[in-house]
């Protein structure tokens, strides 16, 4: 079954939470991907920690630091993961993370740890489009995986066709120029302008909306242009300091979902 | 005079590959900007006027050709010929002006209106900062916390030629993560932003731009070399490589003459083996750094480590691809010195020779004596640098300097 595809089909306004793995602890990896169903999210996205997260802001390259300094590392995640189908059955659930600690793991033997434990599909941010096409794509083929594509306003409109025929399963739409958790306000009219071009160009792979994306106000706008949003570094800010991160988590969905 | 083609070894592929390494690892934020720049680099660079721009500040701004300096005391010293070129007598004390110069003048062909850099030791922070007051354009330099302690003297010349030193406080602070944070200020401002990186790192076109605007180093040493000595070509070039802009450009125009040994010194702080290092060539392995498939210092999970070396400009975790690619085929000859050996090596250069390196430098000369070459041969050792930023360092080790 592509849990990604029936998301997609079966619901409106998608909220994909995205969460570091081993942040705020070690072993809260599957416990938090728990409570955010439980409340409400309709896809995880959980983030593999690395050292130098280029397209992060200051939220989540802390949580990263605090999660590799808790211990995580690829192993580790495969290993807490082994559980992942039994805490979440159903949901769709991504990994998201650089290539380098990929490669170091091996490709190949990442893409088949990642769909034995129930991964559907990868976020890659910096896996060139030409490498993935001539040399990952039919490994991702061959274990199943989708992989998402992110797109910017500046993304051009033969780049955007391409990455839709490219991809099998959402297209990430960066809301506007910067790191995740933006804290600058966005040019309204430019992000107008942008979803707006992006919806009239009849894709046939669903989008969702990501970077800067804080609270329900947000998500509701994404809406209005996209198949749902994407969270992460309001998630994260939401469980810096707490005690029961499960628990932060969920009053953070209820937040947006009610 | 003639310089050789364009080939395999200085020219990298389509997509920015030298052998297996190099590449365009960015998130997709970045490609506008990069491939505007690869687009256009090659036909800007090319451009008559671009030239003529170009090689009008160079020499009445930069202080081009710099000189090719026969050492003879250096030279009895080690029982060869050792010539030093003399890229520490540029315009702010270094070579990196070499690349600031040409890449002000392509921002202003791509109609770029402001410029943000990385530093380490602050050497490329003060050229971009001056390129920048030279041309009129607002600076940002990103610097990591702990190098703006330890810089001091070049903090304040960036401030006082206007430009803007941001402190970065995220990872470990240094090098690696200014880069970072200067790459994540291109991410927020993708139109009207030139990106001044300082070394032949990063994704492509950067390697092969740097190079380029390095290559003027190596193309002025052959018919210096053709005058002083009657060939155009050395029996060996020596230069320190971190990142690797200096070695590039003083490699570059010998890269496909065989007969010429390129020695490329890296940094081994405190011994190779001590934990506290930056052979990169050595201690690294192939991975993703910046945006480029190269070799740096990783733990077996992927993740960066933070190299060691008391000098600022050789503690970037990774090399060039360039460079790796240059190590892997053999072309090149790796070596490394120590703290120790390099502080040997600038009171030596100093007393026989009463020029004063840069640290990074010392490293280079103190690869003088493992070369084995002979009275007849002729080492070239690219001076990158003069010593007057270091001089605090110099100071607190003056027991190992005498």
């Amino acid at each position: 079954m592509d849990r990604i595809k029936h998301a997609f089909a079966s619901k409106q306004n998608l909220l994909n939470m995205y969460f570091t793995a081993g942040f705020p602890s070690l072993h809260d990896t599957l416990p938090l991907a728990k409570a955010l169903v439980g409340a409400g999210a309709d896809i995880l996205e959980i983030g593999m920690p690395f050292s130098d997260p280029l397209a992060d802001g200051p939220v989540i390259q802390r949580s990263s630091s605090a999660a590799l300094a808790n211990g995580m590392n690829l192993p580790v995640l495969f290993g807490q993961l082994q559980k992942l189908r039994a805490a979440v059955p159903e949901t769709p659930v991504l990994l998201m993370g650089y290539l380098n600690p990929v490669l170091q793991f091996g490709m190949e033997a990442f893409l088949k740890k990642a769909a034995e434990v129930g991964v559907d599909g990868l976020i890659l941010p910096d896996l060139p489009l030409d490498e993935y096409e001539e040399m990952y794509h039919p490994l991702f083929q061959k274990y199943g995986l989708k992989a998402v594509f992110l797109v910017t306003p500046q993304t051009s409109e033969a780049r955007i066709r391409r990455l839709d025929a490219l991809s099998d399963a959402f297209l990430y739409l960066v809301s506007g120029p910067g790191t995740t958790g933006g804290t600058t306000l966005p040019d309204v009219e430019a992000q107008r302008e942008y979803f707006e071009r992006i919806a009239a160009m009849n894709l046939t792979t669903p989008r969702l909306i990501g970077f800067g994306i804080a609270n329900k106000t947000g998500f509701d706008q994404a809406c209005e242009y996209a198949d749902g949003a994407i969270i992460g570094s309001a998630l994260i800010q939401s469980l810096e300091g707490t005690a029961d991160a499960s628990a932060a988590a969920t009053r953070f969905v209820q937040g947006i979902k009610n | 005079m003639q310089t050789p083609m364009t080939t395999s070894y200085q020219q990298p592929t389509a997509r920015g590959y030298y052998g297996e390494f190099g590449g365009a690892f960015i998130p997709e934020m970045l490609y506008p900007n990069v491939e505007e720049l690869r687009t256009q680099y090659l036909e800007i660079l090319a451009d008559p006027d671009f030239q003529m721009e170009l090689q009008h500040l160079l020499r009445d701004y930069v202080g081009r050709p710099t000189p090719l300096f026969e050492a003879k005391r250096l030279s009895e010293r080690y029982g060869t010929r050792v010539f030093l070129k003399r890229e520490d007598l540029c315009h702010t004390g270094a070579h990196k002006i070499n690349n600031t110069v040409g890449q002000i003048l392509l921002a202003k062909r791509l109609g770029k209106k402001r410029i943000i850099a990385e530093t380490g030791a602050g050497q490329h922070g003060v050229a971009t900062a001056t390129v920048c007051a030279l041309m009129g354009y607002p600076c940002v330099v990103y610097m990591g916390a702990t190098d703006i302690e330890r810089q001091a003297p070049n903090v304040a010349r960036m401030r006082l030629l206007g430009a803007e030193v941001r402190a970065v406080t995220s990872g470990s602070q240094t090098l690696k993560d200014a880069t970072n944070e200067a790459i994540r200020d291109w991410i927020a401002n993708p139109v009207d932003t030139h990106y001044i990186i300082g070394s032949v790192v990063g994704p492509h076109p950067y390697p092969d731009l740097v190079a380029r605007l390095q290559a003027v180093i190596s193309e002025e040493m052959r018919y210096q070399l053709l005058e002083k000595t009657g060939s155009e070509l050395p029996n060996f070039v020596v230069a320190c490589v971190g990142g690797g802009s200096n070695a590039a450009g003083a490699f570059y125009h010998f890269l496909d003459e065989p007969s010429v040994r390129l020695i490329a010194v890296e940094a081994a702080g405190h011994g190779i083996n001590s934990g506290h290092s930056a052979a990169t060539s050595v201690l690294g392995t192939p991975g993703i750094i910046h945006g480029s498939r190269t070799l740096l210092m990783q733990d077996e999970h992927g993740q960066i480590t933070e190299p060691y070396s008391l000098s600022a400009g050789l503690d970037y975790p990774g090399i060039g691809p360039l460079h790796a690619h240059l190590g892997a085929s053999g072309r090149a000859e790796f070596i490394s010195i120590t703290d120790d050996e390099a502080l040997k090596a600038v009171s030596e250069c100093s007393r026989l020779e009463g020029i004063i390196p840069a640290l990074e430098t010392a490293h280079a000369l103190s690869a003088l004596g493992q070369l084995g070459a002979g009275p007849n041969d002729v080492v070239v050792v690219n001076l990158s640098g003069r010593g007057d930023k270091d001089l605090e360092t110099y100071l607190k080790n003056m027991d190992k300097l005498v």
